[in-house]
């Protein structure tokens, strides 16, 4: 069990609405280890943001238990949680991950250097991969979808975090563009030595990792 | 549909409240301050017209002394028997007890009907009015105040202006003891065609024609446009709170206006109903405005009434009477405001294509050829204010360089700041600090505007400060001067002014005569003071000019001081030779500064005053004793002549009045500098407000990577304070330059004195806090929005929803 990086049991979580409360997540067991890449998948309104939020530190859940590097998150407050966030997870989202006032070389280091974890040979061959060394002095206003989810992907790799949690991280994409990215952000979070928790609707995208679970009727199916 | 529509705009309110209070007391803010400020001038205004029509009866042209002095009633015989068609007036200022007014005699059978309306008429009124005991015309106010110290019967009349009396000539000549000694001549406007001259028949009197503007308007013209210049700096202040709280509601509506569009209203329907929605904002907070701007002008006038008389001897009432004119004014300058703040915004809708996704905010988004732009116009109106105090001369020159340096300088603001901020991210190592100066320079389009505001308030406020308080040390260290007798002693009458004269010397160190007459020189009325040569004047008169052995000259009648008014105004020379009254040549040999004197004056030697006017009156003296006996002596001379008490007045006693005096004149400067800040701060406030509202994506991603909320809140706290910092920093030459403008020129050209600048810093320190308060908690509510916000909003801002 303690070589699990990431352990959630029994995960309970529901929203309040107008309609009363509704419960989304109904018992969640799943475990990752070190540097294991693994593929949320479920349909629309199943859950999978809500549960990545969850093990982000983003927010609590009802009941349950969430383990990361063997310390129980849930029991933390909200400064140990930002510190969780900033010294142990990396967060890529579909949109709004840069900060609009910082230009891309600023928007990479950022994470790293707020953790403490500021390395600048890693962070350029980052940015070699990533191809972004000729864009390092755009704003991210200036930058295509692609261009941005490849900045947001290298910002947190350069944290080099335990955990990275990706959610549809190439979902504004168009296909091609969506693999290549992928593709760097597996190879490179091996390099980093990241677990990877990545959400997608993309059953093609799910088999380039090492497995995938399903997320139904707010249970782990598969 | 039209009506669903309608509801469908307006339901936007409804879900932001504090939006609509931001708009509402924007625009309110904005008018109370301008139309409280007209108000006061309104009021001042007709009070002057009104002294103007019925004091000094200045409808019609008049015949004065030529010497200054009075005129003999057989001189007024003299043109009465030529034929000529005229009225004599005797007027002066009377004591009643405590209470003094001005008395104007006048003879009704022969008053001109021509003038203003006398509020004199039926048979039984003009009985009254002539019989021998007497009768005094007053204003309500005035009545209430002689009521028990005058044994005359009052008459109340609403067209007389406060402190002054009308009565008939003979009371008057009575009361003043003129034994027929007339003061003016008023003439009818048509006299007989085959009329002798006025040469041949009365040489000795001058003539004076009817003045369209009495002389204290134009005297009070600068004081009334500093008063209007500071309400419309607080109107456009108010103008960027409504154009920020438009814009915004603007934007926030674009997917709202884009359905209803795309429902069938057309844009010729949307457009009508943005602009009905707008202007009922405008008129009911316009109605707001002018109310409290009443509330506003009732609260300063008094304080302006004040300072009027302080420094004008101006009369205006200290309360206010509604004028449906400018009620209509505050409600036209709020819609036409409104108008303004909005049109950007209206117009923006009409450009707007039907299917396009919201774009992010495009006004938020620095515009660099905007910032450019904006620079470029502000360093030209710099160059203009700096040109123009160098080479213009006037009054309207000296408001153009205040207008030049404050709008100049606030357009450079945002550009100055950005320059700032890009400096401290270059310099920053850690990844937070470099973030928080960025973000930083990213809100500043949204806020400059707020901005600019506080540094006009700011710099207004460090302009006028220093100007008072150099000011206040000038006229300090010259009361001293100036009054530098222990005790001041006014007689009665000519009789008891000459048992004074006998019995004084035996009882102090010297008895220093104040005897003045008025006459006309260099083509305006004047006031000629005679000094006894002593050494009080030598060691102690703010002399700020003059020629070697001064006073010898003085004493022996050589020479005249003139006043600074006097100087600057006319352009008096030290050396240059004047005529006084009587064809009195002397040569000036020196300046003195007069503050608060409105009017020119020269000093002569008593002597030679004497020789040439043996008539001056006597009445008043200086008297030099030990300071500690100075008490003592006024309780020896009260006893001794039955003098009331308030004939004999201690030196303290003067300079704390004129102490009071001063810090009333100012008070009102005060007022409506702290009014201006607040109206500032708001500003600042609704731009905050107004931005907090687009912050989540930009400050989303930093929280998810392990800032907490808390922190957020915190650095918006900074960011505020060190934009607050750079502009206080900003504010203070350009408050230095204001005090420079205001005391060099403007003061210059509208008082005809000149004060030397001092420099308050504990003063800025004292407004630095002031304005930091207001900047915390202008940003107090949006922080705490901040640092309590639901995870789950912050979370929404990742998700596809958007
Ligand atoms: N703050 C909230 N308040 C109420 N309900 C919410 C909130 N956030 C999410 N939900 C609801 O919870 C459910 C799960 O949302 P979640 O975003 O986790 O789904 P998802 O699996 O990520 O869907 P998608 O694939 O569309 O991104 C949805 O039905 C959603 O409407
Ligand atoms: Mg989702």
């Amino acid at each position: 069990m303690t070589s699990m990086l990431l352990s959630l049991s029994k995960i309970t979580k529901s929203y309040q609405t107008a309609e009363g409360p509704i419960q989304i997540l109904k018992g969640i067991d799943l475990q990752l280890a070190r540097t294991e890449s693994v593929a949320l998948t479920g349909e629309s309104g199943s859950g999978k943001s809500t549960l990545l939020h969850l093990a982000g530190g983003l927010d609590r859940p009802d009941a349950g238990t969430i383990v990361v590097n063997g310390r129980d998150i849930g029991a933390l407050d909200d400064s140990g949680r930002a510190r969780y966030r900033r010294n142990e997870v990396g967060l890529v989202f579909q949109q709004f991950n840069l900060i609009p006032s910082l230009d891309v070389a600023a928007n990479i280091s950022f994470h790293a250097k707020l953790a403490g974890r500021f390395d600048p040979d890693w962070e350029h061959e980052l940015m070699q991969q990533l191809g972004l060394s000729r864009l390092l002095a755009r704003y991210p206003e200036q930058l295509s979808g692609g261009q941005q989810q490849r900045v947001a992907i290298g910002r947190t790799l350069a944290a080099r975090p335990s955990l990275v949690l990706a959610d549809e991280p190439t979902g504004n994409l168009d296909e091609a563009t969506g693999d290549a990215v992928l593709d760097l952000m597996l190879s490179l979070s091996r390099s980093a030595g990241s677990a990877l928790l990545l959400v997608t609707h993309s059953m093609r995208l799910a088999d380039k990792l090492d497995r995938r679970v399903v997320l139904r009727g707010g249970r782990i199916v598969a | 549909m039209k009506q669903a529509a309608f509801l469908a705009l307006l339901s936007h309110w409804r879900h932001r409240p504090l939006q609509l209070v931001t708009l509402i007391l924007g625009i309110t803010l904005a008018t109370a301050l301008w139309s409280g400020v007209q108000a006061i001038n309104a009021e001042a205004r007709a009070s002057y017209a009104r002294a103007a029509s019925i004091l000094e009866q200045n409808g019609l042209p008049q015949l004065l002394p030529r010497d200054g002095g009075s005129i003999p009633t057989a001189v007024f015989a003299k043109l009465r028997r030529a034929g000529w068609s005229v009225s004599p007036v005797i007027e002066g200022d009377y004591r009643f007890g405590p209470v003094r007014i001005r008395l104007i005699g006048v003879d009704p059978l022969t008053l001109p009907n021509e003038g203003p309306a006398f509020p004199i008429s039926g048979s039984s009124e003009f009985v009254d009015f002539v019989h021998g005991g007497g009768q005094l015309v007053v204003s309500p106010a005035t009545a209430v105040r002689l009521k028990d110290v005058a044994a005359m019967p009052l008459k109340v009349s609403g067209d007389i202006p406060d402190d002054a009396a009308f009565t008939d000539i003979g009371v008057a000549d009575r009361l003043l003891n003129r034994r027929g000694a007339l003061s003016r001549i008023v003439m009818a406007p048509e006299q007989r065609p085959d009329l002798p001259a006025l040469e041949t028949v009365a040489p000795e009197l001058t003539r004076q024609s009817a003045g369209d503007r009495p002389d204290v308007a134009r005297l009070t013209d600068s004081f009334h446009l500093n008063l209007t210049a500071f309400g419309f700096l607080a109107f456009v202040v108010g103008l960027f709170i409504v154009y920020s709280a438009t814009g915004l509601a603007f934007e926030q509506r674009r997917a709202t206006f884009r359905t209803l569009r795309s429902l069938g209203v057309s844009l010729r329907s949307l457009t009508a109903m943005l602009i009905i929605e707008i202007t009922s904002f405008a008129f009911v907070s316009g109605l707001m405005g002018v109310v409290i701007g009443y509330f506003v002008a009732s609260a300063l006038l008094p304080g302006v009434a004040a300072t009027l008389r302080g420094l004008y001897g101006a009369s205006v009432p200290g309360a206010l009477s509604l004028r449906p004119e400018w009620w209509l004014a505050g409600m036209a300058m709020a819609v036409a405001g409104t108008a303004l703040s909005s049109v950007q915004s209206l117009w923006q809708v009409r450009r707007m294509p039907i299917l396009t996704a919201a774009q992010p905010r495009a006004w938020a988004r620095a515009s660099a050829t905007a910032l450019q732009l904006q620079s470029l116009a502000g360093a030209i109106l710099l160059g203009l204010a700096i040109s123009m105090a160098w080479a213009g001369s006037g009054l309207a020159s000296g408001f153009a360089v205040l207008g030049g340096l404050l709008l100049g300088s606030a357009l450079l603001l945002p550009a100055f700041l950005s320059k700032s901020l890009q400096l401290a991210e270059g310099r920053s190592r850690k990844a937070l600090t470099v973030w928080f100066w960025a973000d930083t320079r990213l809100q500043l389009p949204g806020l400059s505007l707020a901005l600019m505001a506080l540094l006009l308030a700011l710099a207004a406020n460090i302009g006028v400060g220093t100007m008072v308080s150099s000011f206040r040390l000038t006229f300090l260290g010259w009361l001293d001067q100036r009054l530098a007798a222990e005790l001041y002693v006014t007689a009665r009458d000519e009789d008891e002014a000459a048992r004074l004269r006998d019995w004084l010397p035996q009882h102090s160190n010297a008895v220093l005569p104040i005897w003045s007459i008025e006459g006309n020189i260099l083509g305006d009325q004047l006031q000629i003071f005679g000094v006894a040569d002593d050494s009080t004047y030598r060691d102690h008169w703010p002399l700020i000019g003059g020629t070697a052995g001064v006073w010898d000259r003085v004493a022996e009648g050589q020479g005249a001081l003139v006043n600074e008014q006097l100087w600057r105004g006319k352009g008096v020379q030290p050396g240059q030779t004047i005529t006084l009254p009587g064809e009195w040549p002397v040569a000036v040999v020196g300046v003195y500064s007069d503050y608060g004197n409105p009017r020119g004056q020269v000093i002569v030697g008593l002597d030679a005053l004497v020789r040439h006017y043996p008539n001056v009156p006597k009445l008043r003296y200086g008297i030099r004793v030990d300071p500690a006996a100075a008490a003592d002596l006024k309780r020896q001379i009260v006893q001794e002549f039955g003098l009331p008490g308030s004939n004999v007045v201690e030196q303290d006693s003067l300079k704390r009045q004129s102490r009071a005096v001063f810090e009333q004149t100012f008070a009102v400067t005060g007022a409506l500098n702290v009014l201006t800040l607040a109206v500032a701060g708001f500003a600042m406030f609704a731009s905050l407000l107004t931005l907090s509202g687009i912050r989540l994506p930009q400050l989303a991603p930093v929280w998810a990577m392990g800032l907490r909320r808390r922190d957020l809140a915190l650095l918006e706290i900074a960011r505020t304070l060190a934009l607050w910092l750079a502009t206080f920093v900003a504010a203070i030459p350009v408050g230095l330059a204001l005090a420079w403008v205001l005391l060099a020129i403007v003061n210059v050209e509208a008082f005809g004195w000149k004060l030397p600048m001092t420099i308050f810093p504990a003063d800025w320190l004292r407004l630095g806090a002031v304005a930091l308060v207001a900047a915390v908690l202008s940003v107090l509510l949006p922080v705490r929005r901040l640092a309590t916000v639901n995870p789950a909003d912050l979370l929404r801002v990742f998700a596809n929803e958007r």
